[in-house]
């Protein structure tokens, strides 16, 4: 069966190229430090489920000592962008069928995958079909533009070079997560929101229950972390139980001022740091600025919807 | 309570604040909250590999790099510029309006990951975007990239909720059945169309007002 351990094979064999074409990097005056730090991910990508936990745990140390430290460094890149123009004109607009593929193969898979749970897990539907969509326009494109297969690679290395230690952010932060899951922070910040609500006032639950939901959000940078957390602390006990409020409305709506929370942290980092690193932003939370003025009134929004629907 | 666990909360803003590296800055975090709570440094640094280890689907949408590389190399984004400089209707706020409508619609029939930063942002609607807005100086061709990405997450964002075998709602539906609250998917993804509508009022009216702003 397909499933994740082929497209971590895959993503695997991805970092591992990227790692060798970083080695041979000689615009790259830290051409070493890029090269460890991508083999570190493709040997995690590889291998991870063999190493043990603690065994991660001192690859992620090897991974933050690398780029925590300023040991990643960026090649000059060839600027020839009167080739490019050159090459677009003749190419026209056929390059984008090549780069509908994935998009394509994303949207086929999902419903064609469902079908076939003995080839595909159907859990990991959208994982497998990225990975094919990539593969697949990778090979049409390689056919197409009769390019050697180093070339593409060396086009990645480029990029990932460009979005560097935030390449790894996300999954940094996801991982955070669950040491603080751990450690109990949840509990004790739900504990303390009910410490604050004003006892006997509808509006003031409502209220802190949205805010709440977006706040912890903000820390967490994932809603997902924030809503059983909130629901336990305020959702359940005020809302639901004492006032009698409509759970499908708290439920939802509530989750969605979390979302509004995600618009607002640079903690949703594949959200909001990883595209302003692959867009070569100068500055890292130009993606959170301009969509606070959207999350604001959002968030209100959804307080009043709460406030207004579920009573 | 042992507040004491919370100091992994002070130790993310405080280093988000000093601009320190973020990656030292959460396994700092990790570290102090996890001591605080009781564990050993060395399961600490377990806990945090396999939780690790347990999200490396997160890093895996990098495998589409190559590719966009190489369309980038023959000139895909100024051709994504060409195509949207050639069409005369094509305004920053008609644009980024479609796209926002096109992602939430999508997004609303559970495909979400047909569109994003790699796959769609960066080389196609930062340069269509680009080439609509024509940009004055470095800096305002940074607030139309920046809106780009934001448009993208507003419509992903205020889309998916509404389908309903999205991992948010089966999230909530899991929650509330554990808590003697029986509600199927539906009850709740109908919920999310509100908000979905008023995201996309907000979120057009902000884009027309950057088009008036920019003219």
């Amino acid at each position: 069966m397909i499933g994740l351990t082929q497209v971590y094979l895959l993503a695997g064999l991805v970092f591992a190229a990227v790692a060798v074409l970083s080695a041979r990097d000689a615009s790259n005056s830290k051409r070493w430090g890029n090269a460890a730090f991508w083999a570190l991910l493709a040997l995690s990508m590889l291998a991870g489920d063999r190493m043990g936990d603690l065994g991660n745990g001192v690859l992620v140390l090897g991974l933050v000592a690398i780029a925590g430290f300023g040991g990643l460094g960026r090649g000059q890149p060839a600027d020839d962008s009167a080739q490019r123009q050159e090459r677009a004109a003749r190419h026209g607009n056929r390059l984008f069928l090549l780069a509908l593929v994935i998009p394509l193969t994303a949207l086929a898979g999902t419903f064609l995958f469902k079908q076939v749970p003995h080839l595909v897990d159907p859990k990991q539907v959208t994982l497998v079909s990225l990975a094919l969509g990539a593969l697949l326009a990778f090979v049409a494109g390689l056919t197409w533009l009769r390019e050697s297969p180093v070339v593409p690679v060396e086009e990645g290395r480029r990029l990932m070079d460009a979005v560097g230690w935030a390449a790894i952010l996300p999954q940094m932060l996801a991982s955070l997560g669950a040491v603080f899951a751990l450690a109990g922070v949840g509990q004790v910040v739900g504990g303390l929101m009910t410490q604050v609500i004003p006892s006997g006032s509808l509006v003031a639950a409502v209220i802190a229950y949205g805010l709440g939901m977006a706040l912890f959000t903000m820390v967490m940078g994932n809603a997902f972390a924030a809503f059983p957390v909130m629901t336990a602390a305020i959702g359940l006990p005020l809302l639901i139980h004492q006032y009698d409020g409509d759970p499908a409305v708290i439920a939802a709506v509530g989750m969605l001022a979390g979302f509004c929370g995600t618009l607002m942290t640079p903690m949703a980092a594949n959200f909001n740091i990883v595209p302003a690193a692959l867009l070569e932003l100068k500055d890292r939370n130009a993606v959170v600025k301009m969509q606070v003025p959207t999350a604001l009134p959002l968030l209100a929004f959804n307080i009043a919807l709460i406030w207004w629907a579920a009573f | 309570m042992n507040l004491w666990v919370l100091i992994g909360i002070a130790v993310m803003v405080g280093g988000f604040m000093l601009r320190l590296n973020p990656l030292l800055v959460v396994l700092a975090a990790a570290v102090s909250s996890g001591l605080a709570g009781g564990l050993d440094l060395l399961a600490v640094i377990a806990a945090f590999g396999k939780a690790f280890n347990d999200t490396r689907y997160v890093s895996v949408v990098w495998i589409v790099l190559p590719v966009i590389g190489l369309m980038e190399r023959h000139g895909l984004q100024e051709r994504a510029r060409s195509l949207i400089a050639g069409l005369k209707g094509a305004t920053l706020p008609r644009l980024l309006t479609g796209y926002l409508l096109l992602r939430q619609a999508t997004s609303a029939l559970g495909l979400t990951s047909i569109a994003g930063h790699a796959q769609t942002v960066r080389p196609l609607l930062a340069p269509m975007a680009e080439a609509a807005a024509q940009p004055k100086d470095e800096q305002e061709a940074e607030q139309v990239k920046a809106m780009s990405a934001a448009t993208d997450n507003v419509g992903l964002f205020f889309g998916e909720d509404i389908f309903i075998a999205i991992g948010s709602i089966l999230l909530m539906k899991g929650f509330l059945e554990q808590n003697g609250i029986v509600l199927s998917p539906f009850e709740l993804s109908v919920w999310a169309i509100p908000t979905a509508i008023a995201a996309f009022a907000i979120h057009a009216f902000r884009l027309w007002r950057m088009g008036r702003r920019q003219r």
